[in-house]
C-alpha cells in the first residue's frame, strides 16, 4: 500500500470552522498562536524605524511624530500586550519543552523559567540603556 | 530508510525565534512604539542612535533577531491558518506566502542594517 493511499484512507473527523470559540482554553491557544502576527508587526515596525534613521535626522523625527498618531499608538499597545503574552507563555513553556542537564542532573523546570525571566530583565535593561544612554 | 524532512530544522528555528522575540522585542516595542513617541522619556539624539545602529554587533544582532522572529511568525502563523481556519487544502499557497514573507523580511533587514544605515 502506498503511503499516499494510506494517508487518504485515514479517518478525518469534520471540524467546525470556529472550534476554538467553544472553550476558554482553545481560545487562549488561538490567541497565543495569533501573538506571532504581532511579533512580525514589531519586526516590521523596527525595520521602518531603521529605514527612517538611515534616511537622515528629519526622517527620524518624522517617524517619531507619526508614531504618536492615535491609530499607531493603539496598534502598538495591542501589539505590546500580545508580545508580552508571547514572552510569558514562551518562558513558561520552555521547561516543558526542554530538558537541561548539568553534570548529569536535570535542572528543575522552575529554575530554568526563573533564569529565563532573569535573562528577559537583564536583556531589557541593557537594551534600554543602549538606546536611551 | 525514512524520508528526511526539513521539519525538525524549521521547528528549531521556530524555538530560537520564540526565545529571541521574547527577550528582545517587548522592550524595543515599549521604547520605540510608546515611550519615545509619546514623550514619556526624552528621545535619544539622532547621532547616538545612528552610532548604535552602525555598530557591527548591533547590525548582526538585529538581523539575527529579525530573521529568527520572522521564521517564528511564519511557522506559527502557517499552523494558525491551517488549524484555526481549517485551510488544509491551501497548505502549499500558505507555506509559500509565510516562509516567502519571512525570507523577504530577512533580506530587507540585512539590506537596511548592512547597506542602508
Amino acid at each position: 500500500m502506498s503511503s499516499q493511499l494510506g494517508y487518504a484512507r485515514l479517518y478525518k473527523p469534520k471540524v467546525r470552522l470556529l472550534w476554538w470559540l467553544s472553550r476558554r482554553s482553545y481560545l487562549l491557544f488561538v490567541l497565543r498562536e495569533l501573538s506571532s502576527v504581532f511579533v512580525a508587526w514589531t519586526v516590521v515596525y523596527l525595520l521602518l524605524l531603521v529605514r527612517a534613521v538611515s534616511q537622515g535626522e528629519a526622517e527620524y523625527e518624522r517617524f517619531l511624530h507619526r508614531a504618536a498618531s492615535p491609530w499607531l499608538v493603539v496598534l502598538n499597545v495591542v501589539a505590546l500586550a500580545f508580545v508580552l503574552f508571547h514572552a510569558i507563555t514562551f518562558v513558561n513553556l520552555t521547561p516543558q519543552a526542554m530538558v537541561l542537564r548539568v553534570r548529569g542532573r536535570r535542572v528543575p523546570g522552575r529554575l530554568l523559567a526563573v533564569s529565563l525571566y532573569l535573562a528577559l530583565f537583564v536583556v531589557s535593561a541593557f537594551l534600554a540603556w543602549l538606546v536611551v544612554g | 530508510m525514512p524520508r528526511r524532512t526539513v521539519e525538525p530544522f524549521v521547528w528549531l528555528l521556530f524555538s530560537g525565534g520564540g526565545v529571541a522575540a521574547a527577550l528582545v522585542l517587548p522592550v524595543l516595542l515599549l521604547l520605540f512604539g510608546l515611550a519615545l513617541p509619546l514623550g514619556w522619556i526624552g528621545a535619544p539624539e539622532y547621532g547616538h542612535l545612528l552610532g548604535v545602529l552602525r555598530n557591527p554587533l548591533t547590525r548582526l544582532g538585529l538581523v539575527a533577531v529579525c530573521t529568527l522572529a520572522l521564521v517564528h511568525w511564519a511557522h506559527r502563523f502557517r499552523y494558525t491558518l491551517l488549524d484555526g481556519l481549517q485551510l488544509h487544502r491551501y497548505d502549499r499557497a500558505i507555506v509559500t506566502a509565510c516562509y516567502g514573507g519571512a525570507l523577504a523580511g530577512s533580506v530587507m533587514a540585512a539590506y537596511l542594517l548592512f547597506i542602508a544605515v
